[in-house]
């Protein structure tokens, strides 16, 4: 994986936008962008500060070569899927999945931002659910509010209280599940196995080794 | 023919019989009109009324006919009466329809009314039924100059409709710009890859052709004589002259190259960049196989530059698109991913233009890898082997800059339409006058004749924007001004193959319609099937030659005594010539200076303190006249005080009209024709233009006469102003109530 963190590229020749069309999910797609700005425009994030690129720009970055600045930029984490693009782009781009698929590229990559809260949400769901079978919800919040530390874990949660308790008295929220108990998946074994299959393929399609 | 005999009509149908008093109509006909027979019928457009005329006709010897009941361009198959004159007096759309139906408004619709039955009577007794001549050549076959895409089809379609056709081509082969393409934009469904050019195709049903002749390796030396009966000298290339008898001519003569070595900052004439031109020459060579550089080296990084010296603002350049450009780069680049998909294609375009179905083409070439970026480029320059390329990425707003073995420039078509008729006149004019440079010069422009019009007005035909021919964009594409020759494909704008196919068939049918006309002795285009045409009386004429000049179609030529001949199959009918003759010489049977000056004097004029105005209009029969009339089918309303006269184009209008008007007693005059200039709409191109400039010279007229300049007034119409045209009336009628009565009425 490092020898590809060296890669070099040219400008405005092909070898960035296949690295994309080759590693990240629905990454040839990137082509088919007629720059018309549509998704731009109708991003309700990309408005908010904090973007680095909108999407048209980011998928011209692509394809004029400028491989860093679009790993390591920040727009594809503060999409929020609305699919508002995705429904508009009058060339049919799945512009929501592209900028999962150069996330996740990015991020397999080691290039994702550090302590991004997508990533981290992201992160933690992923490991707690893969390792659960089934999202255990109490520890899948625990684990979000102590991110930053003790102090305000503590702090959010008492902030919470009220509704928490609601949760539990509505029968939506098992506290038992903080010990092992609570709801269970019931092949977890299986579930596994599944996952660990679909990496298998996964890896083939894209011809690299399995993660 | 036999005696005059007169006859108004008065119809009673469509409210008019209870909008209007019917009675007094017919008298003011008989008494004011002096018509031999004058009747009122209900329904007058029935089959009982026409009956009714057409007995007139052929028992009580009727000759002349005047219909006092919708506009003249209602009903035109209920009243066509070939063998008579006839006029209408327009009493629904010019008067119940923009009147309204109030006790108030009850006076001065009906002397509306009134004036426009005296007005009819007028006109009619002024008019001769139009005979047409049949004599002015029957030639039933096509001359097709140029023999490329264009050409070849516009031959085909005609001897297709069953017409005989000779296709002279200067080149030693049938082909044109087309055959030298590798491979042509798509025409037909997916639209996903390059197909063949299609020529050899076209040649071999040339061939195969019986109807066609073709001359090759030869141009025309001369081009003479009218719609029906031109005679053309072909010059071939042993040195001999062939002629034919042609009816018709289609120039498809199509485009040259913009030159690239006016584009050094883009590397035009530097080694490793070429024009679309030559990059089909490289890719022709390859054939499918690798594309290679002149100096043999194999491409394998490409930078297409769009817009090289096109849409450019500097006045230095192409100020116009050539439209087919972004879709050929397109087909270039997929000529490099085609034979290979490594190599690296990238397009740098400020806007891609994809007429036609180019979208699909584009979408073909964004899948197959090609790169498409926004970015002007600013300088091409040779770097390592090959160049650099600097620009600035529009999406990225950056300057930057890529290298790539070859850049091919998308530069324009300019057009082959023969020498600029005005700069050559002024050429001449210089040589005449001794100028040794200008003699050199026309000699010079001589040469690049297409047609060698053998026409007082210059050997090719005028041309319109950026030196093409197109006449109208929308309304009359094939119509150039020169009667019965057509412009197909891009001599006359800038175009890609398909659209050349479908324009030379259109243009191959308007040629074939016109030698039809010609043989009737009917007008072509606006004024289709029209009979009439103009004569001179020679007894008056001066010589000025004005209506030589200002012809907008080339149709006056001089006879031996250096008066005007006219070639009545040129004619386009739009009384420019009537117009423009000081000395009123100039008439039709059915339109002439007394036609109308006789309508202008028969309005009834009111005296000074009555306080009922009027204002005289004369109407563009083309776009102003159907404007007001659509404004009555809309019933939106309009003065009363207003009289309108239709006139074939407002270069018809004679100024004595307007000085008799204001003369007698008319408190005002507007005049009503289309956009004139660059964008004009005339549909005789040039004539509202002559019309206006003869127009100002009124107002010193005016002056003379110690009559404010308001007087006249000279608006431009368009078809659509039809909710608009009713206030522009109104607010020159309040104007001219603000002004006063004229001081000429009842002298
Ligand atoms: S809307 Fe679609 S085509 Fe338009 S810029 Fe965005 S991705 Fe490209
Ligand atoms: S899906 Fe993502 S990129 Fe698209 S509009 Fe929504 S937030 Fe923006
Ligand atoms: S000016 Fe018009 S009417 Fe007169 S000869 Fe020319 S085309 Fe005919
Ligand atoms: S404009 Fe009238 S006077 Fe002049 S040349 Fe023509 S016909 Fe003669």
């Amino acid at each position: 994986m490092s020898d590809m963190n060296q890669q070099m590229t040219a400008r405005y020749k092909n070898n960035f936008l296949k690295e994309i069309e080759e590693q990240a999910e629905m990454g040839d797609w990137v082509k088919m962008c007629m720059q018309c700005g549509v998704c731009s425009g109708s991003c309700p994030t990309n408005f908010h500060g904090g973007w680095d690129h909108p999407p048209q720009e980011l998928f011209m970055m692509i394809r004029a070569g400028k491989r860093d600045e679009v790993l390591s930029s920040n727009s594809m984490w503060q999409c929020v899927s609305c699919y508002n693009c995705y429904v508009r782009c009058p060339r049919k781009v799945p512009i929501t999945h592209v900028m999962h698929g150069l996330a996740e590229y990015a991020y397999r990559l080691g290039r994702a931002p550090k302590m991004q809260p997508t990533l981290h949400l992201s992160q933690t769901f992923w490991n707690n659910a893969t390792k659960y079978g089934r999202v255990n919800e109490v520890k899948l919040t625990q684990s979000l509010y102590f991110k930053d530390g003790i102090g305000s874990g503590i702090k959010k949660a008492l902030e919470m209280q009220s509704m928490a308790l609601g949760l539990v008295k509505a029968k939506r929220l098992n506290p038992m599940e903080a010990i092992g108990g609570g709801h269970k998946c019931k092949d977890l074994k299986g579930i596994h196995a599944m996952l660990a299959k679909a990496r298998e393929l996964e890896a083939k399609r894209k011809g690299r080794q399995p993660a | 023919m036999a005696e005059m005999k007169t006859a108004a009509y008065i119809c009673k149908g469509c409210e008019l019989g209870t909008r209007l008093d019917a009675a007094s109509l017919v008298k003011i006909a008989t008494k004011e009109g002096k018509m031999n027979l004058v009747r009122e019928h209900d329904f007058l457009c029935s089959a009982d009324g026409v009956a009714m005329i057409k007995n007139d006709i052929a028992s009580e010897g009727v000759t002349h006919v005047a219909i006092c009941a919708c506009s003249r361009r209602a009903k035109t198959e209920a009243f066509n009466f070939p063998t008579v004159a006839m006029s209408r007096g327009n009493l629904r759309e010019g008067v119940i329809w923009i009147r309204p139906d109030t006790d108030a408004a009850r006076e001065t619709t009906q002397e509306m009314a009134e004036d426009y039955v005296r007005m009819a009577c007028a006109e009619v007794k002024a008019m001769k039924v139009p005979e047409g001549n049949q004599n002015t050549g029957g030639v039933k076959t096509l001359l097709v100059v140029g023999g490329g895409i264009s050409g070849m089809t516009a031959a085909l379609e005609a001897s297709k409709a069953g017409y005989k056709v000779v296709l002279v081509e200067k080149a030693g082969e049938l082909g044109g710009m087309t055959a030298k393409l590798y491979k042509r934009i798509p025409t037909r469904e997916p639209f996903k890859a390059p197909e063949d050019n299609g020529i050899a195709d076209l040649v071999a049903q040339i061939e195969a052709d019986a109807n066609i002749k073709v001359y090759l390796n030869a141009t025309l030396a001369k081009t003479s004589g009218a719609p029906g009966r031109f005679k053309v000298e072909i010059a071939v290339e042993s040195g001999s002259v062939a002629t034919e008898d042609v009816g018709a001519i289609v120039q498809a003569t199509g485009f040259g190259l913009y030159d690239m070595n006016k584009l050094p900052h883009l590397g035009g004439g530097q080694a490793n960049v070429v024009d679309q031109a030559g990059l089909e020459a490289l890719a022709r060579a390859a054939n499918g196989g690798p594309i290679k550089r002149a100096d043999g080296k194999e491409v394998k990084s490409v930078v297409f530059v769009q817009c090289a010296g096109q849409r450019d603002t500097t006045g230095e350049h192409l100020q116009y698109c050539s439209g087919h450009c972004c879709n050929t780069s397109i087909k270039q680049a997929m000529y490099f991913k085609d034979s290979n998909p490594d190599i690296d294609t990238v397009v740098l375009f400020t806007d891609l233009r994809t007429p036609g179905n180019g979208e699909d083409f584009y979408r073909s070439a964004q899948n197959k890898g090609v790169i498409f970026s926004k970015g002007v480029v600013s300088n091409v320059s040779a770097s390592g082997g090959g160049c650099k390329v600097k620009f600035k990425d529009l999406i990225l707003n950056e300057e930057t800059e890529t290298e790539a073995d070859l850049v091919v420039l998308a530069t324009g078509m300019v057009p082959t339409s023969g020498p600029d008729l005005d700069a050559l006149s002024e050429a001449t004019r210089a040589a005449e006058g001794g100028d040794e440079a200008a003699k050199e010069q026309v000699i010079q422009m001589k040469s690049k004749s297409v047609l060698n019009l053998d026409y007082r007005q210059g050997p090719d035909m005028p041309q319109f924007k950026h030196g093409f021919n197109d006449s109208h964009f929308i309304c009359f594409p094939y119509e150039t001004r020169r009667t019965a020759i057509y412009a197909a494909g891009p001599v006359r704008r800038p175009m890609d193959t398909v659209q050349a196919i479908e324009d030379a068939t259109g243009a191959a049918m308007k040629a074939i319609q016109a030698m039809e006309n010609a043989g009737l002795g009917k007008a072509a285009h606006p004024r289709a099937g029209d009979l009439s045409f103009p004569t001179a009386r020679l007894e008056g004429c001066t010589q000025c030659k004005r209506c030589t000049v200002e012809c907008p179609f080339g149709a006056i030529d001089e006879d031996e005594k250096r008066f005007p001949l006219f070639n009545e199959s040129r004619c386009r009918r739009c009384g420019t010539c009537m117009g423009a003759c000081p000395v009123r010489v100039i008439s039709f049977e059915n339109y002439s200076v007394n036609t109308v000056g006789a309508q202008i004097k028969a309005v009834d004029i009111p005296d000074e303190f009555s306080e009922k105005p009027r204002v005289l209009i004369l109407a563009c029969e083309n776009d102003a006249y159907p404007a007001l009339d659509m404004a009555g089918m809309n019933r939106y309303e309009y003065d009363a005080f207003v009289r309108v006269i239709p006139v074939r184009c407002l270069g018809s209008v004679n100024t004595i009209w307007i000085t008799d008007a204001l003369n007698s007693g008319y408190d005002g005059v507007m005049l009503m024709g289309c956009k004139h200039g660059e964008e004009y709409q005339c549909h005789f191109v040039k004539g509202s233009e002559l019309g206006r400039y003869r127009m100002s010279k009124v107002y010193d007229t005016l002056k003379g006469m110690n009559l404010e300049e308001e007087r006249l007034m000279d608006l431009e119409v368009a078809i659509t102003d039809i909710e608009t045209l009713p206030q522009k009336i109104n607010d020159y009628a309040a104007k001219i109530v603000e002004m006063g009565m004229s001081p000429f009425k009842g002298l």
